[in-house]
C-alpha cells in the first residue's frame, strides 16, 4: 500500500521485534571491565609488582608458615651449640650424627645462648609483618574515619578538624613514642600481672605504646588525603541523589564516598606498611621495641653489632630482610598505585 | 603575607605549648613522679628531694613552675649528672650533632639535586634506570643497616676509617654518608618528577625558542622551578636526621645529643628526657615555621590561604 505523505500514521514494522541478527549487533563488543578486575589487569602487566608481590607471599611464608614447621623455635636455648656459625653442628650434634640420627642443621648458625638464628630472624619477620600491617590497619580506620568527616561536612568542622591536623602534622612523632614508651613502661607492666591482661606480656609493653602512637599521631597523612578525595567527590550527582532519597549522612559517606575512593585507601595503606615496619625496627634497634625473648629484625641488628667482627652473618641475615621487605612493599605500592589510582602519581 | 606568618607563629607556639604540655603530663604519668630514684632512700632524704624539686606542691601548681621555667628557657636539672643543668648539657651536646646533621643535610641536597636532574634530563636511558634504581634502594635501607654494613666494609674489613669516637676529619665521613644515603635518594625522585613536569612546561620552551642555549634555560628557569618541592622536603628532612642521629651516634659512639637523649631513656633521667624532647620539637617546629615562610616567598603562586 502507498504510504501518504501527509498521513501521522505509524509505520507498523518499525514495532516489530528484533530479530536475532539485531540483537547480536546492538549488544556491547566487549564485556564491562569492573574496577577490580581492571585494576588487577593493570597490576599483572606491570612486572616489578609482580615480582615485588611474590616477595611478599614468600616472606609471608617464611614468617608464618615454616617457623610451624621449623624443628626449633626461637626461645629454645640448645646446650653446647652456642656461637655455631653457618651450617656448623656441635660436639654433641656430632655425635649423634655418627650414631644415625638425623639432626636439622643450623643453616645461619646460632647466636650467644645456643639459638637457632634462622628461626629468630624469621619470626623477626613476623614481627615486623605484624606490627606494619596492624599499625597500617589502625591508621586506615582512623584516617579514613576523621578525613571523610572533615570532607563531608565542610565548614567550621573542617576548619577545626584539618588545624588539629596540622598541628599533629608538626609533632616530632619519634620523641612522642620514645616518651610514652618510657612513661607506658611501669603502669602497664602493673597491669599485665592482673588477671584478664596477660597479653599484654606478650605483646609487649613497648609494642603497645608504639600501636598508642600511630593510633595518636600518624593517621594524620590518611586523613588529609581521604578529605581532599571527598571534597571532590560529595560534590558527585549521585551523592545529591542519594540525599535526595533521603540517605543518612552516615550512609552516604560510607556506600558511597567512602567505596569510591577504595582505590586511594588501598595505595595509602600499602605504603603505609612499609613505613610503620621502619619505624618499629628503628625503636627495635634502640630497645625500644618488642619484649626480650621475642626478636624483631631491628633488636637483631642490634644485638648483632657486638659481635661484628666474627659474626658478620647475624648483621647481614636481618638486615637484608629488612631491606627486602621494606623495598617490595615500596615496589607493590608504587604498582598498585598505578594500576588503582592513576590520579595520585606525582 | 603578613597575615598567614602571624598564622603560621601563632600555629607554632600552640604547637610547642601542646608538646611541653604532653610532655610534662606523660612523665607524671609514672609511677613515683619522675624524679623518683631507683634506689631506696631514706623519707628524709625523699622529702628533702621533693622540696628541692618542688614535688611536693599540687600538680597544677608543679605544672604552673614548669612551663614559666619552659618560658625562660629553663629546662631543669639532670637527676644523673650531678649539679648539671639540662641546659649546660644540651649546650655542649647540640653543636657536635649539628655539625653532622648539618653536613648530611649539606651532603643529601648536594647529591640529590644533581642525579634526580640527570635523571630527568636523561629519562629512559641507562643512567636514569641506574639512579632510579639506587634512589629505590637507598629510601629502603633503614639507616641502622646502613651504619653497620658501613662500619663493617670501610673499617673492619679494609681498615680505612675509625669505628668511633670524633678525633679527626676521617670519623665525619661514615654518620654522614648514613645520615645522607635517605634523604638524597628521597630529594633525587622529588627531583626527577618536578623537573620532568617543569620540562614540559610552555615557558621552557618558550625560553629555548627565544634562542637561550640548553644550560641557560636549565639553570635559569628549569632548575629555579623544579627545586621547589625539595624546599618544602626540608622542614621532614631536619626531622629525620635528628631522629636518624639517634641512631648513628649510637653506632659510632658520637658524643652528640642524640646519644645523650638515647643515654637519658636508658638512664631514666627524666628531667633530660622532658629537656630534650621540648628542646628538639620545638627545633623542629621552627624549622618547620621557616620553609612554610620561605616557600611562600620564593613561590608567590602559592595562595595564601
Amino acid at each position: 500500500m502507498p504510504k501518504n505523505k501527509l498521513s501521522v500514521q505509524l509505520n507498523v514494522e518499525d514495532f516489530l521485534l528484533a530479530s536475532d541478527a539485531e540483537r547480536e549487533s546492538l549488544t556491547v563488543m566487549r564485556k564491562s571491565v569492573g574496577f577490580w578486575k581492571d585494576g588487577i589487569r593493570r597490576l599483572k602487566k606491570n612486572k616489578i609488582s609482580m615480582i615485588s608481590l611474590v616477595v611478599i607471599l614468600l616472606v609471608f611464608i617464611l614468617s608464618f608458615i615454616v617457623p610451624q614447621l621449623y624443628p626449633y623455635s626461637y626461645e629454645q636455648q640448645i646446650r653446647g651449640s652456642e656461637n655455631l656459625t653457618i651450617m656448623q653442628y656441635s660436639q654433641k650434634e656430632l655425635t649423634s650424627i655418627e650414631a644415625g640420627e638425623s639432626v636439622f642443621p643450623h643453616i645461619l648458625g646460632t647466636d650467644n645462648l645456643g639459638r637457632d638464628y634462622a628461626i629468630r630472624v624469621m619470626m623477626g619477620s613476623r614481627v615486623s609483618l605484624t606490627v606494619g600491617l596492624v599499625a597500617s590497619a589502625i591508621i586506615l580506620l582512623i584516617g579514613s574515619f576523621y578525613g571523610s568527616i572533615a570532607g563531608f561536612f565542610g565548614g567550621w568542622v573542617d576548619m577545626i578538624m584539618m588545624r588539629i591536623v596540622d598541628m599533629i602534622y608538626t609533632v616530632p612523632d619519634i620523641l612522642i613514642i620514645v616518651l610514652l614508651s618510657v612513661a607506658f613502661d611501669q603502669p602497664l607492666k602493673a597491669l599485665a600481672q592482673r588477671p584478664g591482661f596477660q597479653w599484654i606480656q606478650l605483646v609487649g609493653v613497648n609494642l603497645i605504646s608504639i600501636f598508642v602512637v600511630f593510633a595518636l599521631l600518624y593517621w594524620v597523612g590518611m586523613a588529609r588525603i581521604v578529605r581532599s578525595q571527598i571534597l571532590i567527590l560529595k560534590e558527585q550527582e549521585y551523592v545529591t541523589a542519594a540525599r535526595a532519597l533521603g540517605a543518612s549522612s552516615g550512609h552516604i559517606i560510607k556506600k558511597h564516598l567512602l567505596t569510591n575512593c577504595i582505590g586511594t585507601l588501598i595505595v595509602t595503606t600499602t605504603l603505609q606498611i612499609p613505613s610503620s615496619i621502619f619505624t618499629e625496627s628503628f625503636l627495635s634497634f634502640l630497645g625500644l621495641g618488642v619484649a626480650a625473648p621475642m626478636p624483631s629484625l631491628g633488636s637483631l641488628a642490634s644485638a648483632a653489632l657486638n659481635g661484628l667482627q666474627s659474626y658478620p652473618h647475624r648483621l647481614f641475615a636481618p638486615a637484608l630482610m629488612i631491606s627486602v621487605i621494606i623495598l617490595s612493599f615500596n615496589l607493590l605500592g608504587d604498582g598498585l598505585r598505578d594500576a588503582f589510582d592513576p590520579k595520585l602519581k606525582d | 603575607m603578613a597575615k598567614y606568618i602571624i598564622k603560621r607563629i601563632a600555629m607554632a607556639i600552640v604547637t610547642i605549648f601542646a608538646v611541653a604540655t604532653v610532655t610534662f603530663f606523660v612523665m607524671n604519668m609514672v609511677p613515683g613522679g619522675p624524679f623518683m630514684s631507683e634506689k631506696a632512700i631514706s623519707p628524709q632524704a625523699q622529702a628533702a628531694l621533693n622540696e628541692k624539686y618542688g614535688l611536693d606542691k599540687p600538680l597544677s601548681v608543679q605544672y604552673a613552675t614548669y612551663m614559666k621555667d619552659i618560658m625562660h628557657g629553663n629546662l631543669g636539672l639532670s637527676v644523673k649528672q650531678r649539679g648539671r643543668t639540662v641546659n649546660m648539657i644540651i649546650g655542649t651536646k647540640f653543636p657536635v650533632s649539628a655539625r653532622i646533621g648539618g653536613m648530611a643535610i649539606l651532603a643529601a641536597v648536594m647529591i640529590g639535586v644533581p642525579l634526580g636532574s640527570i635523571a630527568a634530563f636523561k629519562r629512559g636511558t641507562l643512567v636514569d634506570n641506574i639512579i632510579i634504581v639506587f634512589s629505590t634502594c637507598g629510601i629502603a635501607v633503614p639507616s641502622f643497616v646502613v651504619c653497620t654494613i658501613l662500619m663493617y666494609i670501610l673499617s673492619l674489613k679494609l681498615g680505612l676509617l675509625p669505628t668511633y669516637g670524633l678525633g679527626s676529619w676521617k670519623n665525619y665521613i661514615m654518620p654522614v654518608m648514613a645520615l645522607a644515603l635517605y634523604p638524597s635518594s628521597y630529594i633525587s625522585r622529588l627531583m626527577r618528577s618536578s623537573m620532568l613536569d617543569v620540562m614540559g612546561q610552555d615557558y621552557m620552551r618558550t625560553a629555548r625558542a627565544k634562542g637561550l642555549s640548553q644550560t641557560v634555560s636549565i639553570f635559569k628557569h628549569a632548575l629555579r622551578n623544579a627545586i621547589l618541592p625539595v624546599v618544602t622536603y626540608l622542614g621532614p628532612l631536619l626531622a629525620y636526621t635528628v631522629t636518624g642521629s639517634f641512631i648513628v651516634e649510637k653506632i659510632f659512639t658520637i658524643p652528640g645529643l642524640g646519644s645523650e637523649f638515647i643515654g637519658s631513656i636508658t638512664g631514666r633521667d627524666y628531667p633530660l628526657i622532658m629537656g630534650t624532647t621540648i628542646f628538639l620539637a620545638t627545633l623542629m617546629v621552627v624549622m618547620n615555621v621557616l620553609v612554610d615562610v620561605a616557600y611562600k616567598f620564593i613561590d608567590p603562586r602559592i595562595n595564601l590561604k
